[in-house]
C-alpha cells in the first residue's frame, strides 16, 4: 500500500512539475518530438529498404544450363549435387521444351523462329534459389563446376551492387536511428537536470525529512517517462498520416513496380509502438542519468 | 549507551581543513544541549555528523543506537526519519502552503492522507500557527516561518531535534518566542534537543548544558546552568 501511495504521489508530483516548469518541459517535449520524427523517418526508410532487399533477394535465382547431351541419369545426379549445397533453398528443373513454350508465350516472333528450327536450340536447366544471397556467387561457382553443367547465370555484378548498396544504406540508417536516440536521451537528461537544479531546495528538504532515494528519484523518472510519451504523440500522427499518404501517392511501389512499399496497416502501428517505447525508455533513462549525476544518490 | 555518543571523532575535509579533532561527547535522551562557538569553529560539522550529512574521517558517531558512519548512502533516510531538523534559513517550499509544507515531511515517508491531517494540525497547534494553515511562506513573518519549520521538524515525532542557528535571522523578541516553542517541545515531548547558536543571551538565559567548540576542539562541556557562572567567573 505504501508503495502504491508513493507511486501515486510521484505521478501527481511529476504532472505538477511538468506544468510548473512548463517552459522547460515544453522545450524538452519539442526536442523529443523533433528527434522522434527523424527516428520515425529513419525507421520507415530502414524497414522499407529491408523489405525491398528481401523482395529482391527472394527474386534472385541461379539459372543452371545443362550440356546439350546430358542424360536423364546425369540430370538426376546434377540435381542431387545441387541440393547437397547447404545454401540451396530449392531447385526446379525446367526442360528446354518448357523454355520454348515460355519464350513462345513471351514473344510470338521468337516462338515462330523456334518452331522453324528442326532442333530445339535451348538448354535444359535448373532454377536454383538460395538461402543467403551473400554466398550466391560461391554457390553459382560450385554449380558451374558440376559435371554436365554448361553454364550458370545469376545477374553477376548488378546483383551484388544493388544488395551491397542497400546494405550500406541500411547500416547508415541504423546508425542514424541510434544517434538520434542518444541525442534525445541527452536532451531529456539536460532538461531534467535543469528541473533538478530548479527543485534543488525541494530535493534537499525531501532528503532531510527522510524521503528514501527511490521516492526522490521516482517523480523525476516518471517526469522523463511522461515527457517521452507526450513527445511521441506528434511523430506518431505524422507517421500514421504521412505514411498512408505516401503509400497512396506512390501507389504502393518503391520507384519501380518490382519493389513494393510495406502496406501501411499494422506497419504504421508497429512504428508508432516503437516510437512510444523509445520515447518512454529514453525519457526515463535521460532523467535517470540526470538524477544520478545531480542528486548523488 | 547514551542516546548520542561521539568517540574520538575527527573530521578532515578534502581541502585539508580539520573541522573536528578528537571529539568525544555523550548526550542522554531528553537532554537540551547548546553547541556554541565562533564561525568556522566546527559546530556546523558537529551538527552535520549527527544527521549524516557528513561522515567522520575517523572515530564513531552513534545516534539513537545507529552507528552513523556505517550507514550507507541509500539508507540515510532511516536515520533522518528519527530526527527533526530546523535551519536558520527555514528551508520552506515557497509554492506550498503552511499546511502543505508540514505535510510534505509525512508525504515523503509515505504516510496515509487521513493520518497526515491530524498530525499536521497538531504540530501547527504546538507552534501556534493553526490559524495560518492556508498561508504561503511569503505571507508570514520570519518568526512564523521558523515556527512552520519547527512544526515540520516535529510532525514525525522525532526522538531528536537538531536546530542549526534557528534564531540567527530573528530579532531578540521573536527569538525568545521561538526558544519557548523549542523548550516546550523538550519538556512536553521529551525530545532531545541539540541546538547550535551564536546567541549568548539565549544560552545564558536558558541555563542548559553547553558544549563549546573552538577550532574543532571541544574546549568546554558545561552542565545545566553552569555556563553563565563560568563566563562571569
Amino acid at each position: 500500500m505504501k508503495v502504491i501511495r508513493i507511486i501515486g504521489r510521484s505521478f501527481r508530483d511529476s504532472f505538477k512539475s511538468i506544468s510548473r516548469n512548463f517552459s522547460l518541459s515544453f522545450a524538452s517535449i519539442m526536442c523529443t518530438t523533433i528527434t522522434l520524427i527523424l527516428v520515425a523517418v529513419a525507421i520507415v526508410c530502414a524497414a522499407n529498404i529491408e523489405n525491398a532487399t528481401k523482395i529482391i533477394e527472394d527474386e534472385l535465382s541461379i539459372v543452371v544450363y545443362l550440356n546439350k547431351d546430358v542424360t536423364a541419369e546425369q540430370i538426376e545426379n546434377i540435381k542431387s549435387d545441387i541440393k547437397s549445397q547447404s545454401n540451396v533453398a530449392s531447385s526446379t528443373f525446367k526442360s528446354k521444351d518448357e523454355w520454348k513454350v515460355e519464350l513462345g508465350d513471351y514473344s510470338e516472333d521468337v516462338g515462330n523462329i523456334l518452331d522453324y528450327l528442326d532442333d530445339n536450340p535451348l538448354f535444359d536447366s535448373f532454377i536454383v534459389k538460395v538461402h543467403d544471397v551473400d554466398y550466391l556467387e560461391d554457390t553459382a561457382k560450385y554449380i558451374n563446376d558440376i559435371d554436365g553443367v554448361e553454364s550458370v547465370k545469376y545477374g553477376e555484378g548488378m546483383v551484388e551492387n544493388v544488395i551491397s548498396t542497400f546494405n550500406v544504406v541500411e547500416k547508415i540508417v541504423i546508425v542514424a536511428v541510434i544517434t538520434l536516440i542518444l541525442v534525445t536521451a541527452f536532451l531529456i537528461s539536460n532538461t531534467i537536470k535543469l528541473t533538478i537544479i530548479n527543485r534543488k531546495n525541494e530535493i534537499e528538504i525531501m532528503r532531510l525529512v527522510g524521503a528514501s532515494n527511490t521516492s526522490i528519484k521516482l517523480p523525476f523518472l516518471i517526469e522523463g517517462f511522461i515527457i517521452g510519451i507526450i513527445g511521441a504523440i506528434i511523430p506518431i500522427c505524422i507517421t500514421i498520416y504521412g505514411y498512408v499518404i505516401l503509400y497512396s501517392k506512390m501507389h504502393g511501389e518503391l520507384f519501380t513496380n518490382l519493389v513494393f512499399l510495406i502496406k501501411p496497416y499494422n506497419f504504421v502501428f508497429y512504428v508508432s509502438l516503437v516510437l512510444i517505447v523509445i520515447g518512454a525508455i529514453v525519457g526515463m533513462l535521460g532523467s535517470l542519468k540526470a538524477v544520478r549525476k545531480y542528486l548523488k544518490i | 549507551m547514551s542516546f548520542i555518543e561521539l568517540k574520538n571523532v575527527n573530521k578532515i575535509y578534502k581541502n585539508g581543513v580539520t573541522a573536528l579533532a578528537d571529539m568525544s561527547v555523550s548526550i542522554e535522551k531528553g537532554e537540551f544541549v547548546f553547541v556554541i562557538g565562533l564561525t568556522a569553529s566546527g559546530k556546523s560539522t558537529f551538527i552535520k555528523l549527527l544527521y549524516r550529512e557528513e561522515k567522520p574521517t575517523s572515530g564513531h558517531v552513534v545516534v539513537g543506537g545507529l552507528n552513523v558512519e556505517k550507514i550507507r548512502n541509500g539508507r540515510v533516510y532511516k536515520l533522518r526519519r528519527k530526527i527533526g531538523i530546523v535551519f536558520q534559513d527555514y528551508k520552506l517550499l515557497p509554492k506550498l502552503t503552511v499546511y502543505e509544507n508540514v505535510a510534505f515531511a509525512l508525504e515523503c515517508v509515505g504516510m496515509k492522507e487521513k493520518d497526515i491531517r491530524p498530525k499536521v494540525l497538531e504540530a501547527l497547534e504546538r507552534v501556534g500557527l493553526k490559524e495560518k494553515v492556508r498561508c504561503f511562506p511569503n505571507e508570514l513573518s520570519g518568526g512564523e516561518q521558523q515556527r512552520v519549520c519547527i512544526a515540520r521538524a516535529i510532525v514525525n515525532e522525532p526522538k531528536l531535534l537538531i536546530c542549526d542557528e534557528p534564531t540567527g535571522n530573528l530579532d531578540p523578541e521573536t527569538s525568545k518566542e521561538i526558544m519557548n516553542v523549542i523548550e516546550s517541545i523538550n519538556k512536553d515531548l521529551k525530545t532531545t534537543i541539540i541546538m547550535a547558536t551564536h546567541d549568548k543571551d539565549i544560552v545564558n538565559r536558558m541555563k542548559k548544558r553547553v558544549l563549546v567548540i573552538d577550532h574543532g576542539v571541544l574546549v568546554g562541556d558545561y552542565a545545566k546552568g553552569r555556563y553563565k557562572a563560568h563566563e562571569s567567573n
